[in-house]
C-alpha cells in the first residue's frame, strides 16, 4: 500500500480518489440518486441547477445528476467486461503459445494477426449488424477486437521467462505444464496483465461511448453517458448544455485519471499499443 | 523480397478477412427476402422470384466465390434498402472520408509534432502546458470534441458551416475543418507526449552532448542530431494513428453528418443493409492494411535495420 501511494505520487493519488467516487456513485447510485433516471416530467424541462435538481433536467425533464450516477453503472459495467474478456483471453492464449511453441504458436500468432486487421470499431459494428445493438455485444466484440493487443504484450513477456531456470527447472522434474504456466509463469506476467487492463479500461470506455453515440450501444431511454452526450446534442443548441457537457466532462475526467493511474503503473506498452 | 512476403501477406489477410465478414452477414439472423418486402405479405412465387434475383439459393461457397470474383471486377452488387449499386454509393462518398482522413493527418502531423518539439526543447511552464494538454486531449472521446467545436465555432460564433461536406477544394476544406480537429485531437496528444519523450532522450544522448561540448552551436545540433533521430520512433507512432483514423472517421463524420462512408456504414448497420456493411468493411480492411504497410516500409527505409530483422 505504501509502496502504491509513494508510485502514484501526489497527483497519481487525486486519479486514484477520482476512479474511486466514480466507481462509489455507480455502485451507490440507488442510494444516492435523488429521482429515478428514466422519468421525467414535462413541466420541468430545462430547469436550471437548483437544491431540488443538483444539476438541473434534460429536455425531458429527468434529474441530470441522477442519470449521470446511473449511467456511470453502464459506462463503468462496458469497459468492465471488455478489460476482463481481453485478459483472461489473451493472457489464456498467450501463455498457450508460449509454452506449446512451435506449431501452436504458430498458429494462434496467425489467428491473432488476423484480427489485427480489423479497426477495433469495424469488427464491433460487424458483431452488431450480426447479433443486434445493445450494450453486451457492443462491449464483447470490443474484447475481442483487443485480444490481440494484451496477448501479443503477455507473449513476448512470457517467451523471455520460459527459457528461465523456475521454468526449465520444474519442467525437467516432470511438473505438468498446465500447473507450472499457472503457479510460475502466471504470477510473473500478472503485473503486466493488469497494468494493460488499467489503460485499455480508458480505451473500451471511450470506444463503447462512441458505439453509443452512434445509437449501437447502450439503447435509450437508460442512462448511459455516450448516450447523454447524443442525446443533449439538440438541446446543446437550443441553448441547454448541461447534459451533454456534464456527460462528456464525466467520461473526459474518468478516462484521464485512469489513463495517469495506468501511466504511473508501467505505460501504454503494457497494453500493448504502440501508442 | 520484404516487400513481395508483406504485399502477399496483406492479400491472405485480405482475402480470410472478406471470407470472415461474408460468412457473418450469412449467418445473421433475418433472411434479406424477409427485409426486402418489409412485413408485406407476399406470394411464394414472388418470394421466390426475389431469391432467384439475389441468388440466395445457391449453396455458400458458389455465393461467396460468385461476390468475391465481382467484387474484384468492382463489382459491389445492390443495396438492400434502396436498390442502388453499392459501388456508385461508395464512389459518392469515398472522396469526403478520404479528405477527412488527409487533413486530420496533416493536423496530427504539424499539431502533434510541433508542441513536441517545443516541449521537448524548452523547459518549464510551456513543457507542462502540453504535457497537461496531451494527457487531458487523449481522454476527450471524438465525439465529444465534433460536439463542443461545433457548439463553439460553429453555432456560437458562426465561424464555420454546421454540417454539410461543401463542394470545390476551398470550401470543402472549410466544412471539414472542424471535422479533421475534432478527429485529430487525441492522436495529435499521443503524437506530442510521444515526441516529447524522443526529443529529451536524444538530448540527453552521448553524440549530443558531444555535439555541444565540440561547440557546435545549440540551433545546429538541434536540427541536425536531436530532431532528426528523434523522428524514428515518432515516424511509426504517426503512422499507427493515421490507420486508425479509418475507424475514428465515422464517429466524427457522423456527429458533423458529413456525407462520407463512416455515416453510410452508420446507417447500413442501424438498418441491417449487409450489402453496404460488407463492402465497407473491406475496404475499410483494405485501407487499414494498406496504410500499415506503407508506415512499415516507410520505417524500413528510414532504418535499414528493420528489413534485416523481419527478414530473419
Amino acid at each position: 500500500m505504501k509502496r502504491f501511494v509513494k508510485r502514484m505520487g501526489p497527483l497519481g493519488m487525486v486519479a486514484v480518489g477520482i476512479v474511486l467516487v466514480v466507481v462509489l456513485g455507480a455502485v451507490l447510485a440507488p442510494v444516492i440518486a435523488p429521482y429515478d433516471p428514466t422519468v421525467g416530467s414535462v413541466t420541468q424541462r430545462y430547469l436550471g441547477p437548483s437544491a431540488e435538481h443538483l444539476l438541473g433536467t434534460d429536455q425531458a425533464g429527468r434529474d441530470i445528476f441522477s442519470r449521470l450516477l446511473w449511467g456511470a453503472r453502464s459506462s463503468l459495467v462496458g469497459p468492465l467486461i471488455v478489460v476482463v474478456v481481453t485478459a483472461v483471453f489473451g493472457t489464456v492464449l498467450a501463455l498457450t503459445s508460449v509454452w506449446f511453441g512451435g506449431l501452436v504458436d504458430s498458429f494462434i500468432s496467425r489467428i491473432l494477426d488476423l484480427l489485427f486487421a480489423f479497426p477495433n470499431l469495424l469488427l464491433a459494428m460487424l458483431a452488431i449488424v450480426v447479433f443486434g445493438s445493445g450494450l453486451s455485444t457492443a462491449a464483447l466484440a470490443l474484447a475481442v477486437a483487443y485480444i490481440p493487443y494484451t496477448a501479443r504484450v503477455i507473449r513476448s513477456t512470457a517467451l523471455r521467462e520460459r527459457n528461465l531456470p523456475y521454468i526449465r527447472s520444474p519442467q525437467l522434474q516432470g511438473i505438468a505444464g498446465p500447473v507450472i504456466t499457472v503457479r510460475h509463469l502466471l504470477p510473473n506476467v500478472a503485473p503486466l496483465i493488469i497494468t494493460g487492463a488499467t489503460i485499455n479500461f480508458g480505451f473500451a470506455m471511450i470506444e463503447l461511448a462512441a458505439l453509443s453515440f452512434l445509437g449501437l450501444g447502450v439503447q435509450p431511454p437508460q442512462a448511459d453517458w455516450g448516450l447523454m452526450v447524443s442525446n443533449g446534442q439538440q438541446s446543446l443548441q437550443k441553448g441547454y448544455p448541461a447534459e451533454s457537457l456534464l456527460a462528456g466532462l464525466c467520461i473526459v475526467i474518468t478516462v484521464a485519471a485512469l489513463g495517469y493511474v495506468g501511466e504511473k503503473l508501467g505505460g501504454r506498452a503494457a497494453a500493448g499499443r504502440k501508442a | 523480397m520484404y516487400v513481395l512476403r508483406r504485399l502477399l501477406a496483406l492479400v491472405g489477410v485480405l482475402i480470410v478477412s472478406s471470407f470472415l465478414v461474408f460468412s457473418a452477414m450469412y449467418a445473421a439472423p433475418g433472411s434479406p427476402e424477409n427485409f426486402l418486402v418489409q412485413g408485406r405479405t407476399v406470394t411464394p412465387e414472388v418470394l421466390a422470384a426475389i431469391r432467384e434475383q439475389y441468388s440466395l439459393d445457391d449453396p455458400f461457397f458458389v455465393r461467396f466465390w460468385n461476390w468475391l470474383t465481382n467484387v474484384l471486377q468492382g463489382d459491389f452488387g445492390q443495396s438492400l434498402t434502396n436498390r442502388q449499386e453499392v459501388g456508385d454509393l461508395l464512389a459518392n462518398r469515398l472522396p469526403t472520408t478520404l479528405s477527412l482522413v488527409a487533413l486530420s493527418a496533416l493536423i496530427i502531423v504539424i499539431l502533434g509534432i510541433g508542441l513536441g518539439i517545443i516541449a521537448g526543447v524548452r523547459d518549464g511552464i510551456v513543457d507542462k502546458i502540453v504535457l497537461l494538454g496531451s494527457t487531458v486531449g487523449f481522454a476527450v472521446p471524438t465525439f465529444f470534441a465534433a460536439l463542443l467545436l461545433m457548439s463553439v465555432f460553429s453555432v456560437g460564433l458562426g465561424w464555420f458551416p454546421v454540417f454539410g461536406s461543401g463542394t470545390g477544394f476551398l470550401d470543402r476544406l472549410w466544412h471539414l475543418t472542424l471535422p479533421a480537429l475534432a478527429l485529430a485531437l487525441p492522436s495529435a496528444a499521443v503524437v506530442a507526449r510521444i515526441t516529447r519523450t524522443a526529443i529529451r532522450e536524444e538530448r540527453d544522448s552521448e553524440h549530443s552532448v558531444m555535439a555541444i561540448a565540440r561547440g557546435v552551436p545549440a540551433r545546429i545540433v538541434l536540427r541536425r542530431h536531436v530532431i532528426r533521430n528523434s523522428m524514428l520512433p515518432v515516424s511509426t507512432i504517426v503512422g499507427v494513428h493515421i490507420a486508425g483514423l479509418i475507424a475514428g472517421s465515422f464517429v466524427v463524420e457522423y456527429a458533423f453528418t458529413l456525407d462520407g462512408l463512416g455515416t453510410l456504414l452508420v446507417t447500413a448497420v442501424q438498418r441491417k443493409d449487409f450489402a453496404v456493411v460488407q463492402a465497407i468493411a473491406i475496404i475499410l480492411v483494405a485501407g487499414f492494411g494498406i496504410i500499415n504497410l506503407l508506415v512499415d516500409l516507410l520505417y524500413a527505409a528510414i532504418d535499414p535495420r528493420v528489413g534485416t530483422r523481419h527478414a530473419s
